[in-house]
This record gives structure tokens, C-alpha cells and sequence, in this order.
């Protein structure tokens, strides 16, 4: 039969299938779509969005405000700190000119080494998740599809993984890497130090996006439109990547933008225990650290980084709450 | 029959109207619907699914979360109104007056207790004087009476252990073990096979004659309906649309929604080649029901616009006692057309 | 009789699985030796309650499972063992419709990537291109052609499985499995969909395997019928034999249980069968239907009734007691009376 033939069959098929429209109400619009409306009436979400958005773009943006501010990170105003290493002024020496007060003894600007911190501890923490994502995907699907002794192999490296204490074992990993490659005296270099670091995150990180991978690939892959591809003929690669992965955006994207927070506590942890990034490089952990001794002459000092950091993972935490519920609006309360 | 009509029905629905609040919009999921029910009678409510018939049996068992739905009207049980009952009452109620089944058992008992801790307890709430072995002996005797082969081997069992067909039975046994006066079925034999639901179907019309109980049975299936109710009340878009004695509806059905459903079903008897004839488009929704007759946009009898884009049909008598039905099409008219419509079905007359 | 197009002999397939806390092993026998033809054109009609190994039968035809022992050949090929690559070309001929209208389209795709799913991994490029394809398929199934870029999420239960249908079709096939196309749908829905199927197969010359629980909507598709319990056929043979002579007193069983609308107010006389279908883990010996037969005899435990054709008839029983060929299953005589 040829194809015009199926065509003008057409016609003379089945008077009853009149042609029908798909209820009205919600008309021409994809999954995404709907995703994308349930989470704009999301007051919460859309809020910490907003918030989310304004810490990312302060921290790309630092070397221009730095240029507005007049005032660079590292510059000292050593004038401006009284004898005791305390800065002159009220609440930590907030002034017009520094916004957020200054570093007690060394008297640097508080704020312009927030800005500069927010941009170091967001660029470990998204590339931090997003490696972790990609391997979790990758062996997630992998293990999930094709299941066997792949799938018991990576699921017992999955629980292996998960059953290690990260901080002990970032505290002992940090100094044997670094003594592999640098002598005792050597000075390291910020990025080898920030590479370890999101290279221990993946390391530890994948393990949850692979579980949760898995877990959608093993529901979806007996559902009827996987068997339907199959059956005609399809091989494993369009299963995956065509009928599969389009399935998983949802879940993947809720486990990133709920990953980037844990590792922006993450970096803050390792840095205040000394074995990630260190002075003078700006970074919130190193800051909360220092301003812990004098948490009671100069609380400033650890008010303000404490505020961003816990409004930064505040409202990644929110948002990415808020766009489960837009992408799964069945799994929320 | 056993029907006594001058004895007031034991069960009363009037006028009985159920909304839900969603996202999306109201949904007037019952919208006017009033029946009678005697004790020892079955009603059958059929209707394609969404036509309104668990929210209705819902609202009798006071199961409606009253936050997000308004119900009004009347549901008078042996006189009593139970719309705006509290909590508490409607409890009391529940089990032992009234008394529910469920298409999925597996979802009505309880996974991590045993079959017979849940009859027992279901026993005790509403005999608080009764002794423990007093409970425990006549969930046997249920169980026993619903055909569970080995009672006291199973009344320790959990329910994961019973097959679909034990597990509705263990949900009638529950069910019977306080006597109730009125018993709902809702779709109890959907799930399962053909040689199963007839067992059910007997079981559930033995117990009926022994225990005196009013039973309303929801199905969508007509033959099923044929077989076990005494009276049928067909739903359509949130309405009773069609209201009779089994009799009435099966050998004269007067609403073309009810033709449809007849001739849509195929039968094991009349010429196999024929084809099928389908009510054309699908069920409305409940948000935006159709003007007038719901059914309009899929009757081949519409008048448009007036009346029947245009005026909610009643529900009216027609000449056959007790019969009603709710289409603007006058009764000869309808009366001449119904037997062409469903004459391939073939239903003895 | 001409040759069949599809020919299964001795199929088969046991589950491995684990049982109870001790996950000790045991195996599923789902299905257990079926023999049946299907010629171009022709639905074969399988019927039987559920766990009696339709829907695994289905699948073995179509390839999604590899089958344990028996073989399928598919026009005078042997296809039990072809591998992905050398069944590619088959597959165009041998496609699945599914039960579940909503599992069976992935939500994330629009219904033009769902009906030209089959082209695309077959990689045909149609002369008109792939979007008119797709549209003329939409149109033979009586959908909009426009609704092309409309995701399933937006289609009630019944169109949904029209798409599911034109996906089918897409290869142009020669048989066509139907497992349970309508069981999920609502009445009024079942009828427009059987009436597309069977126009379907006039306009195309389909053959079907039409697999469904319910007697009579099977009996309404179908003009050979396959009863199956437990993994075998029981009685096999055309519509007229089965639904007014069944010989196999399983066949009579179901029938008489089916709540009929046309047989409302008779006084028929029922069988009523007790209990339930054993497990397929471990199928009663000799005949599997001997622990619900009411005419058993000891040599039902001991022998397994093989399915044959007796006395001149064409049908075939499994029972060692079945009707006398040309007795009428009374309910059903009544009714003609
Ligand atoms: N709790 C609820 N909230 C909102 N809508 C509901 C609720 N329960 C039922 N509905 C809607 O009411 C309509 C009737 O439902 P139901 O009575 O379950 O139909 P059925 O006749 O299939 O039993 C359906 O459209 C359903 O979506
Ligand atoms: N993947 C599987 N593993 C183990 N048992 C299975 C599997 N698939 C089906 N079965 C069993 O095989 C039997 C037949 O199943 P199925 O073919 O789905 O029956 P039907 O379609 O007739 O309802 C059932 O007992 C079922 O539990
Ligand atoms: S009232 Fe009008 S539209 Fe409704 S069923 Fe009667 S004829 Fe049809
Ligand atoms: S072989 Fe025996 S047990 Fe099996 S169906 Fe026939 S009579 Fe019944
Ligand atoms: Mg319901
Ligand atoms: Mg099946």
C-alpha cells in the first residue's frame, strides 16, 4: 500500500472517530511548561529565586563592583584599627565608605572580601554539583538500564561511598595530595587547592544523584512506551538518551539545585578546618574561622559573613524545594 | 419482592449537591441527586467513570473532607440527617450503621496488621462491652460466612497473604461484622475475573437476604447491574439521569445516555459482525459541565440550542411506575426510538 | 488453508524467581506450551483470566521476551532467536499495542515524536516527510491531525490510545498484538475504539492477536478464539464453537459467569466455580483446571489432557471429559430460542 493510499483510506474510516479536541483548559502546553507556571505562583520559590539570582550575579560581577567601591580585597586600612586590632567606629567600623566594617588587626573591607568570597565559594559549589551530576547521571542510567552485575557493582560502590565519613577522610586526603605533589615549604596554589577540593566533593558527591537515577530509570524502564521503542527495534542508546533521560530532567535538576547549597556549607566547612582555600584568598569559611576569636569584642565580624552564608543556602534551599513541587506537584504535601 | 412501599426508605438522599474547591476551579461533582432506598433492596448506580457515583456514596459515609467540600441537601438514614454531622457522630455511624466496601481491598486494610486483629477491632469500637473472645468468635463466624476456607488459620494472617478474590472477602466479612443497615459496594468485582465477581455477586445477594441490608452497588458495568440490583439509577455528568426498577431501565430505558451505555456494550449473544455503536466524544468535566443537558455535545437526540443547550432536564416520572428520567424529549417519542436503539443487544423482553 | 503467517509451536516461558524470606529459587511457569496459527488478516482472540500468561504470550510474539523453549515463526521464518539486528526488518511487520493508555506514551514527548518513533529508529525518511506521515496516521485514527505538537498529558484516555495505535501502525505492519487495547478504557470509549480496530483491519488486511480478559468483547473482534488457564490453551477453535459449543468445561465455567445485559431476567442455570486460580509457581499435576473441575476424574491429577481435535471437528479441547462435539451451551440457547 502506498502512502497517499493511507491517506484517502482515511476518510472512509470509522464515522464515529470524529475528530476530537483534548479537553480545553490547557491547551498546547508541554510538561516544562506547566512546570514553569506552578513554579511562578510559587511566592517562596520565586522569592528565593530573586535572591538566589542577586548572589550570583554580585559574585560575577565583583571585580566591577570592586571597581565602583573604589576598594580592593586585599587592601589593608591598617589607619583605621585601633590598638587593641579592633577597627575604630561602631558595630566592626561601618561607614559610608566601608560598608560592612572592617577585619579586626588586618583591616581589610568586609564587604568587597564578601563579594569576592560569595564568587569563590559559588564557583566550587556549581562545579562542584554539576560534575557530581554528570557522573551521577552517567552510572545512574548505566546501573539502573541495563541492571546486572553492573548494577550490583556500582550500587555496592554507592553504599561503599555513602558509608565513608567525608570530613575525616577530606582531613587525611588534603595533606597526603598536597605533600604528593608540593614540597613541605612550597607555597599552594589557590587553584590545585580548589581543584582537590571539588574533586573530593565529586568523589563523595555523585553517589546521591546515581541512587536517585537508578532508582527513576528502574521505575521507568518496565513503563510500556520503553517496550513500545523496543519493540520497534530500537537499540540501548535511544532508550537512554531519547525515551529515558528526557524523563529524568526533573529529578536531576531538583538533586542540582539542591547540591550546589550543600556544597556551598561544604566549602565553608573545609575552609574553616583549614584544609580548603586559605587567607588571603577571600572565602566565607576562612572568615567565619577567624572571626570566631572575637565573636565577643567584635561580633560585626561574624555577623555578616554568618548572614550571607546562611541567606545564600537559605534560598538555594528554598528554590530548589520549590521547583520539586513544580516538577513533581505530586510529591509535595 | 420484598419492596414495602408504604414503609418510609431506610436511606433518603435529596436533592444532594457536592463540590470540591481545586486549583483549577469548582468541581460540581454531584449536582442535584435524590434517591430512595428500602432495606433488603440493592441499588445499582451506573455511569462511565468522573460521572459523579463514589463522590455520591462518600457523602453517605460522611468520608468527604469537610475543608475542601461543600455538600448540601439531605442524606436521611433511618430518618436521621447526616449532612452536617460532626466528626464524631458520623463516626458512631460508620461500621455500624453504614458500613463501606472498596474496589482495592489492598488499600482499605491495614498492610502491618492481621486480618483478624482488624475485624476484631472493627467490632469492638462499636461494641464496647464485648470481651476480646467474644470479637475473636465472630470474626470466624464472618469469615466462615464470606466463604474463607480455614477461618482460624487465616485470622492470623496479614493481608498480603490473601489473593484479590479472599481480600474482598475479608472486606465484606469486615464490613457485615457490625450488621449494618446499609451496605456500599463501590465497583467491589472491577479488579476482578469474571469467574471470581460472580462468586461475589452471589455472595454479596446471600447476605442481603439473610442479613435484611440495603445495598447500593457502583459499577460501570451494566451486565453486572442486570444480574444483582433491583433498582438502577444512571449517572451522568453529576446527575441522576435515568432512575427505575431494574425492569424499567434494562427492557424500557427512556435517556439516550442509557441507550448508549446498552448499545455500547458487546454481548455474548446477537450477530458478532455488527458493529458496536459507540456514544461518540468523551465524558464532560466536572469543572465546566455543559449548559443545559450534560450530555448534549454527545446526544444524537440534542435540540439545540432550546431546550437542551439551554435548560437542566429534570428528573421526572414518566408513565411506568416509579421510573424516572430526566431528557426534554417528550416520553412517546423517546418510547418509539429506544427500541431501535438498543434492538441489537437483544435483552429479553 | 493457506500458509499461516504466524506459526507458534511449544512456546514457553518459565520466570526465574526467588520466593519467600529464604529467597529460595523457583520458577514461574507463565506460559507453558502453547501451539496456535494466525493467518494474514485473521484475529486470533486470547482470552483467559488474569496470570493465565496472555500478556507474557504477547510480549514472546513481538520479542520483548525471550521465550524459554518452543519457537515463533513469522511468515515460514524462524524468528525465536533472530537478534536485534536481524529482527529489525520484522519488527516493522510485528508490532504491540498496549493496556495502559498512559504508560504507554512517554509524557515527555510530543505526539509527533510518539507516532514517528518507529520511523526514526528505523531510520525511513517517507516520501512526503515525516510530519505529513505522522499527520495522515493521526488522521486514520481518527485523531487532529493539527494536535501534532501536543503533549499525551493532554489527551483524555481514549485518544491516547488512538496515538498508541497510530504508533502501531506506523511500520505499516502485518500483525499486530493487542494486549488489552480497551480493558483500561470506559464503556462508551471501549466501543469507539473496537469499531477503529476492526475498520482498521478491514482498510489494512491486519492480523491481530487480540488479547483480553473480557469474553465478549473478544467474541465481538475475533473469529478464532484461544481460551488460556494457567499458562496453557485449553480449547481453541472458531467464534461459533467456542461461544455456543465449548467443550472444555473451563470454557463453559467462564462463559456462564460473564454478567451478560442480554441475558438479564433469564432464570439460567449457572456453573459456579469455587476458588481461586492456583499459582503458576505450582500448577496442580496432570490437568491444571482439576482443582475447580467439577467433572474430575483420578486420571485428571495423573494425565495432562493434550489439546486435540476430536471427531471431525476442528476445535480443540484439553480434557479428557469434554462435551460431546454439537452440544449447545444451553444459557446460550435459550437466548437464540
Ligand atoms: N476530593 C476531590 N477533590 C476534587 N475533585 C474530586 C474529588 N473527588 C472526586 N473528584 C472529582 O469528582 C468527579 C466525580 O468523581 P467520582 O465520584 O470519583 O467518579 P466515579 O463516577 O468514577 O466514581 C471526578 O471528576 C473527580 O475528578
Ligand atoms: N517478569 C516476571 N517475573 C515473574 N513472574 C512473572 C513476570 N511476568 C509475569 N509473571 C507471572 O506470570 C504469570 C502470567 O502473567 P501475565 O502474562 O501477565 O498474565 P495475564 O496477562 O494473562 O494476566 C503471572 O502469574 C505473573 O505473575
Ligand atoms: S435532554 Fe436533550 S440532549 Fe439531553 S438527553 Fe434528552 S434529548 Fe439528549
Ligand atoms: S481433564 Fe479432567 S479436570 Fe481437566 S477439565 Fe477435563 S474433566 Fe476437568
Ligand atoms: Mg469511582
Ligand atoms: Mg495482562
Amino acid at each position: 500500500m502506498s502512502l497517499s493510499q493511507i491517506g484517502t483510506d482515511a476518510a472512509g474510516v470509522d464515522a464515529t472517530a470524529v475528530p476530537v479536541a483534548p479537553q480545553p483548559g490547557m491547551v498546547g502546553r508541554s510538561p516544562g511548561r506547566l512546570a514553569w507556571a506552578r513554579l511562578r505562583a510559587n511566592r517562596t520559590a520565586m522569592v528565593s529565586g530573586w535572591i538566589m539570582l542577586f548572589f550570583i550575579v554580585l559574585g560575577l560581577a565583583a571585580p566591577l563592583i570592586e571597581l565602583l567601591y573604589g576598594i580592593s580585597p586585599f587592601e589593608q586600612f591598617q589607619d583605621k584599627i585601633a590598638n587593641n586590632s579592633l577597627p575604630l567606629g561602631y558595630f566592626g567600623g561601618v561607614s559610608g565608605e566601608h560598608w560592612f566594617g572592617l577585619e579586626p588587626q588586618l583591616g581589610r573591607d568586609i564587604f568587597i572580601r564578601l563579594v569576592y568570597g560569595l564568587r569563590t565559594s559559588l564557583f566550587i559549589a556549581t562545579s562542584a554539583a554539576l560534575l557530581t551530576t554528570a557522573l551521577g547521571i552517567v552510572l545512574g542510567i548505566v546501573s539502573g538500564y541495563l541492571g546486572g552485575w553492573i548494577d550490583g557493582v556500582i550500587s555496592w560502590v554507592i553504599d561503599f561511598a555513602l558509608a565513608l565519613p567525608f570530613l575525616i577522610f577530606a582531613l587525611a586526603i588534603m595533606p597526603t595530595v598536597t605533600a604528593r605533589f608540593y614540597g613541605p615549604r612550597d607555597e599552594i596554589p589557590v587553584p590545585f587547592r580548589i581543584g582537590v577540593m571539588i574533586f573530593l566533593f565529586a568523589l563523595f558527591g555523585w553517589t546521591g544523584t546515581a541512587r536517585l537515577v537508578r532508582g527513576q530509570v528502574i521505575s521507568l524502564r518496565e513503563r510500556e512506551f520503553v517496550e513500545a521503542a523496543r519493540a520497534s527495534g530500537a537499540g540501548l542508546f535511544h532508550i537512554l538518551f531519547r525515551q529515558l533521560l528526557p524523563n529524568l530532567w526533573a529529578p536531576i535538576l531538583v538533586s542540582f539545585s539542591l547540591a550546589v547549597p550543600g556544597y556551598i556549607t561544604g566549602e565553608a566547612a573545609l575552609s574553616f578546618l583549614g584544609i580548603g582555600v586559605v587567607d588571603p584568598t577571600p572565602d566565607f569559611g576562612v572568615m567565619i574561622n577567624k572571626s570566631l576569636s572575637y565573636a565577643q569584642t567584635d561580633p560585626a565580624y561574624l555577623i555578616f559573613p554568618g548572614v550571607v552564608i546562611f541567606l545564600l543556602v537559605l534560598a538555594f534551599n528554598l528554590f530548589g524545594d520549590g521547583l520539586r513541587d513544580a516538577l513533581d506537584p505530586k510529591s509535595s504535601r | 419482592m420484598t419492596h414495602d412501599a408504604a414503609s418510609p426508605p431506610y436511606l433518603q438522599v435529596d436533592d444532594l449537591r457536592v463540590r470540591f474547591s481545586t486549583a483549577d476551579g469548582e468541581v460540581r461533582a454531584v449536582d442535584g441527586v435524590s434517591f430512595g432506598l428500602q432495606r433488603g433492596r440493592t441499588l445499582g448506580i451506573v455511569g462511565e467513570s468522573g460521572s459523579g457515583k463514589s463522590v455520591t456514596s462518600l457523602a453517605v459515609m460522611g468520608l468527604h473532607d469537610p475543608a475542601r467540600t461543600r455538600i448540601t441537601g439531605a442524606i436521611k438514614l433511618g430518618g436521621r440527617d447526616l449532612v452536617g454531622l460532626s466528626d464524631g457522630e458520623m463516626r458512631k455511624l460508620r461500621g455500624r450503621d453504614v458500613a463501606m466496601i472498596f474496589q482495592d481491598p489492598l488499600s482499605a486494610l491495614h498492610p502491618f496488621y492481621t486480618v483478624g486483629r482488624q475485624l476484631v477491632e472493627g467490632y469492638r469500637t462499636h461494641h464496647a462491652g464485648a470481651s476480646k473472645a467474644q470479637a475473636r468468635q465472630r470474626a470466624l463466624d464472618m469469615l466462615d460466612r464470606v466463604g474463607i476456607p480455614q477461618p482460624d488459620r487465616r485470622f492470623s494472617q496479614y493481608p498480603h497473604e490473601f489473593s484479590g478474590g479472599m481480600r474482598q472477602r475479608v472486606m465484606i466479612a469486615m464490613s457485615l461484622m457490625n450488621d449494618p443497615a446499609l451496605l456500599i459496594a463501590d465497583e467491589p468485582t472491577t479488579a476482578l475475573d469474571v469467574t471470581v465477581q460472580a462468586q461475589i455477586l452471589d455472595l454479596l445477594a446471600d447476605l442481603q437476604r439473610e442479613f435484611h441490608s440495603a445495598i447500593i452497588l457502583i459499577t460501570h458495568d451494566l451486565g453486572v447491574v442486570s444480574q444483582v440490583a433491583d433498582e438502577v439509577l444512571v449517572m451522568y455528568g453529576g446527575r441522576a439521569v435515568e432512575h427505575g426498577t431494574v425492569a424499567q431501565v434494562m427492557r424500557g430505558p427512556q435517556h439516550p445516555y442509557t441507550w448508549g451505555l446498552l448499545a455500547s456494550i458487546p454481548s455474548l449473544h446477537g450477530d458478532p459482525e455488527v458493529d458496536l455503536k459507540p456514544i461518540k466524544g468523551n465524558p464532560p468535566s466536572l469543572i465546566n459541565v455543559p449548559s443545559g443537558c450534560a450530555f448534549h455535545p454527545r446526544c444524537a437526540y440534542a435540540m439545540k440550542p432550546e431546550p437542551c443547550a439551554a435548560q437542566v432536564p429534570q428528573l421526572l416520572a414518566v408513565q411506568a411506575d416509579g421510573h424516572r428520567v430526566a431528557c426534554h424529549l417528550p416520553e412517546p417519542q423517546r418510547i418509539s426510538t429506544y427500541t431501535d436503539e438498543i434492538a441489537h443487544v437483544g435483552v429479553a423482553q | 488453508m493457506s500458509e499461516a503467517l504466524l506459526r507458534v509451536r511449544g512456546l514457553t516461558k518459565h520466570f526465574a524467581v526467588r520466593q519467600g524470606a529464604t529467597g529460595a529459587k523457583a520458577s514461574v511457569r507463565a506460559v507453558d506450551g502453547l501451539d496456535f496459527d494466525v493467518h494474514a488478516g485473521e484475529t486470533l482472540g486470547l482470552v483467559g483470566e488474569s496470570g493465565c500468561g496472555k500478556t507474557t504470550t504477547g510480549r514472546m510474539l513481538v520479542r520483548l521476551l525471550e521465550p524459554t523453549a518452543g519457537s515463533i515463526e513469522f511468515q515460514g521464518r524462524d524468528i525465536t532467536t533472530l537478534g536485534r539486528r536481524a529482527m529489525r526488518p520484522l519488527r516493522q511487520d510485528l508490532q504491540i499495542i498496549f493496556q495502559d493508555p498512559y504508560s504507554s506514551l512517554n509524557p515527555r514527548h510530543t505526539v509527533g515524536k510518539i507516532v514517528a518513533m518507529p520511523l526514526e529508529v528505523n531510520g525511513i525518511k517517507p516520501a512526503g516527510g515525516v510530519k505529513q506521515r505522522v499527520q495522515e496516521l493521526l488522521e486514520l485514527v481518527g485523531l487532529n491531525p493539527e494536535h501534532y505538537n501536543r503533549f499525551p498529558h493532554e489527551f483524555s484516555g481514549g485518544q491516547r490510545q488512538r496515538i498508541g495505535i497510530a504508533r502501531a501502525l506506523a511500520l505499516r505492519p502485518k500483525l499486530i498484538v493487542a494486549d488489552e487495547p480497551v480493558s483500561a478504557l470506559d464503556v462508551s470509549i471501549q466501543a469507539q475504539v473496537v469499531n477503529l480496530l476492526r475498520d482498521l483491519q478491514r482498510e489494512l488486511d491486519l492480523a491481530f492477536v487480540f488479547i483480553a480478559h473480557d469474553l465478549a468483547i473478544v467474541r465481538h473482534f475475533s473469529r478464532r478464539v484461544a481460551v488460556m488457564y494457567l499458562g496453557k490453551v485449553v480449547e481453541i477453535g472458531d467464534r461459533a464453537d467456542i461461544y455456543e459449543r465449548p467443550r472444555h468445561p473451563y470454557t463453559r465455567a467462564l462463559l456462564s459467569a460473564v454478567p451478560d445485559v442480554a441475558a438479564f431476567g433469564e432464570q439460567r442455570q449457572r456453573i459456579r466455580l469455587t476458588g481461586d486460580v492456583p499459582t503458576p509457581l505450582n500448577p496442580p499435576s496432570g490437568c491444571r483446571f482439576r482443582t475447580r473441575c467439577w467433572k474430575a476424574q483420578d486420571v485428571c491429577a495423573t494425565e495432562e489432557p493434550p489439546l486435540v481435535a476430536r471427531e471431525g471437528s476442528a476445535q480443540q479441547v484439553a480434557c479428557h471429559f469434554p462435551e460431546a462435539v454439537g452440544v449447545v451451551n444451553e444459557h446460550v440457547s435459550e437466548v437464540a430460542a
